[in-house]
């Protein structure tokens, strides 16, 4: 215990008071309060690939894999606070390498452009194979999801199109290792900040609203159909940016892009960050990927491990890792006079 | 006469049960009209047709001289054709004032609120107060899922009302209230007659019902069985032995 005159306070509370969630900042220690987890999560991710004479190549790949994966993870959890639950980001994925490598390969354009076109035209194509089930509450949305990226595998194994089992070989590289990394970062930081904004404006409201009771929505004079369609879209174009300087990074998109390893990390980033937050989903992508990679060591035991790690944290932290750490962070108190 | 809403001969059939009948019904500006009748008679029907959530078979629904048979729910809302469901299903994760916010996002607030678009939750929080709810009281804040029901009828008033109505359905508004609670709301829905607004009230409380409208519409298996002012329509014979087949409340 402290001398008396003092009180135990919560470092936010100055902060809460003033406003209910427009913060009035009135000093730099208030202002880093809110700023410091957001600043250092974007140093960690800039700086990284500054560290390469230190960390060698390999973990620097690893680095641009996870950041795609961190994509994927939250633009899961866009659409789940959307109420589409996907049980497919592969399809997302996947549709984003394929559509760059034809961009690049058949209309022969350069590869920054060949990705920009391949992601937005595979979040369209995407969106609009799912239009139809958009309607459907329940399950149907995320079954057609799962569905969807193994048919699209299968239909290039059995057709042989597009490079068949082969995969689809040619992509010209897009810079150098640094650039696809910073690319990718960019993305992320855009998508995870600016959604989230969007998730907090009366947009995410609606959103929010239409998961509870899309009648509700529409009698009150919404198109939910159009809402819905534009959610998908936006919350698609992430997954399928990563596919496609993913496509640059190898040269060659093969069926994988559309394996089930890429729809079911995301979902397990979510539920081990917790979703709460859109940045949960990309903190359990961070946390999973590279832990996957460093028991590589371990052989078949790998998948024992991981598993394992799987099980302690989601029944000892069931809210998820970051929401854990957030809940954390707001509570630290200080010393404060009376 | 001026009428504002039109349903000419509409009918409705689920699965070989004629829900809704051969129905015509009009509604003039600034009048209160019930309908009536008994459980299955076809009357929550009607207002989805009117409404749009459900397409006629046959028939067809005329708004303003305009046909809008064909058009969408949220367009109808547009044009002012707004309705309240009989079950309460708020947006359950959101804050009850956010509830009324979102009917303020839809084109209808944005044509009609001017600069109260920008002001949104000032406006909610407004309607709120007039159907009810006390201004800054704990209930306005709280997650919807945690209301009473009373509270989420008159929450589901203040949605509709957001949208600024000039047909307003509402689908048994007072089930599930305190006689003293559905008084409450009583001055509140002659008021908009008053504004010119016309109001549809589906209702089984009677007493509540007629000291609100002008003019009956009674419904049974579908079809309209009578049509008057309230006195005049319970008098019958064949209103009674249809709607209850017991005594029925003398109108107010």
């Amino acid at each position: 215990m402290r001398e008396a005159g003092y009180r135990r306070e919560r470092l936010d509370r100055g902060i809460k008071v003033r406003a209910d969630d427009v913060f009035v900042l009135t000093s730099w220690r208030e202002l880093l309060y809110l700023a410091g987890p957001r600043l250092a999560a974007m140093t960690v991710l800039l700086g990284f690939p500054l560290l390469r004479p230190w960390t060698g190549a390999y973990w620097q790949t690893v680095f641009l894999i996870v950041v795609a994966m961190m994509l994927l993870a939250t633009s899961w959890a866009f659409l789940e606070r959307v109420g589409l639950v996907s049980l497919g980001q592969s399809l997302f994925f996947g549709a984003g390498g394929y559509l760059t490598a034809i961009a690049a390969v058949y209309l022969h354009l350069p590869s920054f452009p060949a990705v920009l076109l391949g992601a937005t035209a595979g979040a369209v194509v995407c969106a609009g194979l799912l239009t139809p089930v958009l309607r459907l509450r329940g399950v149907y949305f995320s079954l057609v999801t799962f569905a969807l990226p193994l048919l699209f595998a299968r239909i290039i194994e059995a057709t042989k199109i597009l490079g068949g089992t082969e995969g689809f070989a040619g992509v010209p590289g897009l810079g150098g290792l640094t650039l696809r990394q910073y690319l990718l970062v960019l993305a992320l930081l855009v998508t995870v900040f600016g959604l989230q904004r969007l998730l907090d404006s009366d947009h995410g409201l609606l959103l929010r609203a239409i998961r509870d009771n899309d009648v509700g929505v529409r009698a009150s004079g919404i198109p939910v159909g159009r809402w819905k369609f534009t959610a998908l879209l936006v919350g698609a174009l992430p997954a399928t940016f990563a596919g496609g300087v993913l496509a640059t990074h190898y040269h060659v998109v093969g069926m994988s892009a559309f394996s089930l390893e890429y729809s079911v990390l995301p979902l397990t980033a979510a539920v081990l960050g917790g979703s709460e937050m859109l940045a949960g989903a990309a903190v359990g992508a961070a946390l999973l990927v590279p832990l996957s990679e460093v028991l590589r060591a371990f052989g078949t035991l790998r998948v024992v491990a991981y598993c394992a790690v799987l099980v302690v944290v989601l029944v000892g932290v069931p809210e998820g890792l970051f929401a854990l750490a957030r809940r954390r962070y707001h509570q630290f108190e200080r010393w404060v006079p009376v | 006469m001026e009428r504002v809403l039109v349903a000419e001969e509409v009918s409705k059939t689920f699965g070989g049960v004629r829900a809704v009948d051969g129905v015509s019904l009009e509604v003039r500006p600034g009048e209160a009209l019930g309908i009536i009748g008994p459980n299955g008679s076809g009357k929550t029907t009607l207002i989805n047709l009117i409404t749009g959530f459900v397409r006629p078979d046959r028939g067809r629904i005329l708004y303003r001289g305009r046909d809008i048979t064909r058009l969408s729910p949220e367009g109808r809302v547009r044009l002012g054709i707004v309705r309240s469901f009989q079950t309460p299903r708020p947006f359950y994760h959101l804050p009850a004032f956010k509830n009324v916010v979102i009917p303020l996002c839809s084109t209808r607030a944005w044509e009609r609120l001017g600069s109260g678009y920008g002001r949104r939750e000032e406006v909610a929080l407004d309607l709120l107060e007039e159907v009810g709810f006390e201004r800054d009281a704990a209930a306005v804040y709280k997650p919807a899922a945690e209301l009473p029901h009373g509270y989420l009828k008159r929450l589901e008033l203040a949605r509709c009302l957001a949208l600024d109505p000039e047909v307003l359905l509402l689908d048994e508004l007072f089930s599930g209230m305190s006689p003293a609670e559905a008084s409450s709301l009583i001055p509140l829905l002659i008021r908009l007659t008053g504004e010119g607004r016309s109001l549809v009230l589906v209702e089984h409380r009677l007493v509540e019902l007629f000291q609100v409208v002008h003019r009956v519409v009674v419904l049974d298996f579908g079809r309209k069985i009578a049509e008057g002012p309230p006195a005049e329509v319970m008098a019958r014979e064949e209103v009674r032995r249809a709607y209850l087949g017991r005594e029925v409340a003398a109108p107010a």
